[in-house]
């Protein structure tokens, strides 16, 4: 298994280490946000990586989380709210020796976004998704977003709560094809950056759910500090024994949850033909 | 052939092989030294229904259809009424029917002293392998004046890929059906009496059999795109099919996404990654991709946009024309979002509009929306092979040496700051749909906000585009504006005013935003304006108007689709402008 608490390159001759993939943006983030966690989990695993910098593309949507791009010393895209799965996978078809990581809210990714989150299952286009599942909708001011509890009613929009059930990342994901799954906590820095570092690696799609607590408009998620727990077990590779595992979960395991080699969609191609020869197709 | 071109129109229901007949019938008029154009035209239907091929072919380049058609050949009757709009005939029309067809719908009863039986099923029935279509190839054929060894030549190039026993059958049918017109005291040019399957023909210029759609994808590759990213939508399709498999020959991909929103997106991706990018999409997949759109604009992003205009809104008429998507092209993105929109004329124009809007959108780092319709892309064209025109318009790329200053959204004198791409060192920022500074971070400073908008209006409106912002042909004190594929109806419109004494100038606009509002003026002075369009409320025309870049007494002739404008019901309009009221 790998171990990257390190901040600096172990297996690599550059000698970046985390604060060199920071930028001097400062992040909008309110003070005790979940996602600082994340940001530095995230340059740890690209020193522990060796990743050159200007290698490394992070995109995004709209969202408190999706801002990360700009606090990445390195290319990125600030997109639109729920479409960074899809800017990803044309950046990856056009450049595939590009490594990317896609950054974003639960908000984000699984409501706006959650056509574009299946086919990027189902695609498995080699890329990073991490998703900071903070349960709320931050930047607009706390409402429910797809894995808010059915009855939490502290939105002005759903005053009743919302009734409905909540949206299962890690059940879905399995279901639509992803080849990685893993859920991490931003407040056990160590052990997401050892599963950020395992997604990076993983040739594909790779999920990683990261509870991410808005201390804002959730400031009962303080409370995961306490409640999160390591997967009952090692991760499996066979999709039925991965439902079960998933559906057994109470939503705070931590850990890899799914992993299987599966093959990588990747269309671009090498040339073969000049566009005259195409051209002359035309010719009666 | 009164105007100097042959036309028919070829009907039947769906599967009956009106189009494959059409096809072969324009490829043999391209064998016998022809130019010509053939729209498609059918119902919502997936399978059956009807379907009708219109054919107009001659010595000159084919604009449009024209008012009315010279042979009418229906291979059945069903839903016949269906075409009662799109297939004027008159007193001249020859139409050719099969008694086995059934009963001529009443639609014609005015017409049936011009009916010509001929036993289409019947003659295919007496020959192996035998089908109507194509003997009502052969007779078309004959009554249009095509030589015989043309129309075996195109059967034979069109089923190539049949086994030999198919083409044989084939050339046995059209031969029957050619016969049966080439004997009755109506000579056909270039008989060929004894059905001979490889006459040689005269030696004709090779040009080229292409439609809208796949001169539209060709326009793009020239253009240098390398990726195109495709949801499938109706009459769009096709640009998206014949890109493909072509596309990965040339080293690039397509990749299918899962939707509108996705493919717009995924190119505003591959375009940051430094390869010029393409999605085509009709007007539904256009609304969608708004959004994307005002990203493209707001980070810099080059892309083109290529949407093939069908009868809205909503769903529409998703088979059938229309030229109502400008208002949507030109004002459907929120905020000050400077874009590029542009309109192809014809189908060989396809090739170009699109070569130059690709190097354009590349050079300004913007979004290009390029406005096909239904009538250019499902359409087929002989045409001569389009040149291919020097375009130095590339990505202003960042120098290397930037020495840690690069600043991805400088300002510069005229507004285009260099890119660059990932993986280039020193070159690293965020493109960003948030109002940003020069260097891309995300400021909401009112500042900021006014210096970007104000950038990216002016790298589009001080850049000097040339020539091709529009096509203007003649001189006179009368002229007729347009845009698309309705130029091809002004054309022959004005060439009938102009040999009747009424000297008339044509401007086609390719270029319509940013609006090249000085040469049009200085094109337009002293003239008398007509706009003339597809749509119900003078689109176009309005646009000029609110960019007062028409005169007060300028006119609108404007109409919705699906039918194509024909260049009778132009000059009608022109003659009865005296009763008109101004818009």
């Amino acid at each position: 298994m790998t171990t990257a608490s390190s901040e600096t390159a172990t297996h690599s001759s550059t000698t970046l280490r985390a604060k060199d993939y920071k930028s001097e943006v400062k992040p909008v983030w309110c003070p005790g946000c979940g996602h600082f966690g994340v940001l530095a989990a995230l340059t740890k695993a690209f020193a522990y990586l060796g990743l050159p910098k200007d290698e490394v593309v992070t995109v995004s949507g709209i969202g408190c989380s999706s801002r990360i791009p700009a606090y990445i010393d390195g290319y990125g895209f600030h997109g639109v709210h729920g479409r960074a799965l899809a800017l990803a996978a044309g950046l990856k078809a056009a450049r595939p020796d590009l490594t990317l990581v896609v950054a974003g809210g639960d908000g984000d990714g699984f409501s706006i976004g959650g056509n574009h989150f299946l086919h990027a299952c189902r695609r498995n286009m080699d890329m990073t998704y991490v998703v900071m599942d903070n349960e709320v909708y931050g930047m607009t001011k706390g409402q429910a977003s797809p894995t808010t509890q059915p009855d939490w009613s502290h939105s002005k929009l759903t005053p009743r709560g919302t009734g409905v059930p909540r949206f299962y990342p890690a059940a879905i994901a399995l279901a639509a094809g992803a080849s990685f799954i893993a859920r991490g906590f931003s407040g056990d820095p160590n052990e997401l950056v050892r599963l950020l570092v395992q997604a990076l690696e993983h040739p594909g799609f790779a999920l990683v759910q990261v509870l991410s607590p808005c201390v804002t408009f959730r400031p009962e998620q303080k409370g995961w500090k306490q409640a999160v727990h390591p997967v009952a077990e090692p991760a499996p590779d066979d999709p039925g024994k991965a439902a079960s595992l998933i559906q057994s979960d109470d939503g705070l395991a931590i850990g890899v949850l799914y992993a299987q080699r599966q093959p990588v969609y990747q269309p671009r191609n090498r040339a073969e033909a000049e566009l005259a020869e195409i051209e002359a197709e035309f010719l009666l | 052939m009164t105007d100097g071109f042959q036309s028919c129109a070829i009907t039947g229901s769906g599967g009956s092989g009106a189009v494959t007949a059409g096809m072969m019938v324009l490829d043999a008029a391209a064998r016998a030294g022809c130019y010509g154009l053939m729209t498609r035209s059918a119902g919502p239907q997936i399978r059956g229904g009807e379907s009708a091929a219109m054919l107009r072919f001659g010595a000159s380049p084919v604009a449009c259809m024209g008012d009315s058609f010279g042979i009418l050949a229906a291979l059945d009757w069903g839903n016949f009424f269906r075409f009662a709009g799109e297939i004027p005939l008159t007193a001249q029309t020859l139409i050719l029917a099969d008694p086995g067809a059934g009963k001529v719908p009443p639609q014609l009863e005015a017409y049936s002293e011009q009916i010509r039986w001929v036993n289409l099923r019947e003659l295919a029935d007496s020959l192996p392998g035998g089908r109507f279509n194509m003997v009502a190839v052969g007779a078309i054929a004959a009554c249009a004046g095509l030589p015989l060894a043309a129309v075996l030549q195109a059967a034979s190039a069109i089923l190539r890929a049949k086994d030999a026993a198919v083409i044989d059958a084939s050339h046995a049918c059209i031969s029957l059906g050619f016969q049966q017109f080439s004997s009755d005291g109506k000579e056909p040019l270039g008989k060929e009496p004894d059905g001979k399957k490889t006459t040689a023909l005269p030696e004709v210029p090779r040009r080229w059999s292409i439609s809208g759609n796949e001169a539209a994808g060709l326009g793009a590759l020239r253009g240098g795109v390398r990726f195109v990213a495709a949801y499938p939508i109706t009459p769009a399709t096709e640009i998206l099919e014949w890109l493909a498999p072509r596309i990965a020959r040339l080293g690039g991909a397509l990749l299918q996404a899962e939707d509108e929103l996705a493919s717009i997106n995924m190119i505003i991706g591959s375009s940051f990654g430094g390869v010029p990018s393409l999605t085509a999409t009709s007007g539904p997949g256009l609304s969608l991709m708004m959004e994307g759109l005002g990203l493209a604009v707001a980070s810099e992003t080059p892309v083109v946009l290529v949407n093939v205009m069908r009868g809205g809104p909503s769903t529409g008429i998703p088979t059938k024309s229309e030229q109502s998507d400008l208002n949507i092209a030109l004002y459907g993105l929120h905020g000050d979002a400077p874009h590029l929109v542009l309109a192809a004329l014809d189908i060989g124009d396809c090739v170009l509009t699109l070569h130059w809007a690709t190097r354009l959108a590349e050079h300004l780092q913007t979004a290009a929306i390029v406005l096909s319709d239904q009538l250019l892309g499902q359409s087929r064209a002989i045409i001569d092979p389009p040149g291919l025109p020097e375009l130095n318009l590339a990505r202003r790329c960042m120098p290397l040496d930037q020495g840690g200053d690069y600043r991805r959204y400088q300002f510069t004198e005229d507004g285009i700051s260099p890119i660059s791409a990932p993986g280039v060192p020193g070159g690293s920022y965020t493109a960003d749909g948030l109002e940003h500074n020069e260097s891309g971070t995300p400021s909401s400073m009112a500042g900021d906000h006014a210096a970007q908008l104000a950038k990216r209006r002016d790298k589009l409106t001080r850049f000097d585009v040339g020539p091709l912002w529009a096509e203007i042909s003649g001189e006179g004190d009368l002229c007729l504006l347009t845009w698309g594929s309705s130029h091809g109806a002004v054309l022959e419109a004005a060439a009938t005013l102009n040999a009747s004494g009424r000297p008339t100038r044509v401007i086609g606009l390719r270029l319509i935003a940013p609006l090249q509002r000085d040469a049009l003026l200085a094109a337009i002075s002293g003239t008398r304006v007509w706009v003339v369009e597809l749509n119900q409320d003078g689109q176009l025309f309005h646009y000029l108007r609110s960019e007062a870049a028409l005169p007060e007494h300028a006119m609108s002739f404007a109409r919705p689709g699906p039918l194509p404008l024909r260049p009778g019901e132009i000059l009608t309009a022109i003659a009865a402008e005296a009763t008109d009221d101004h818009r």
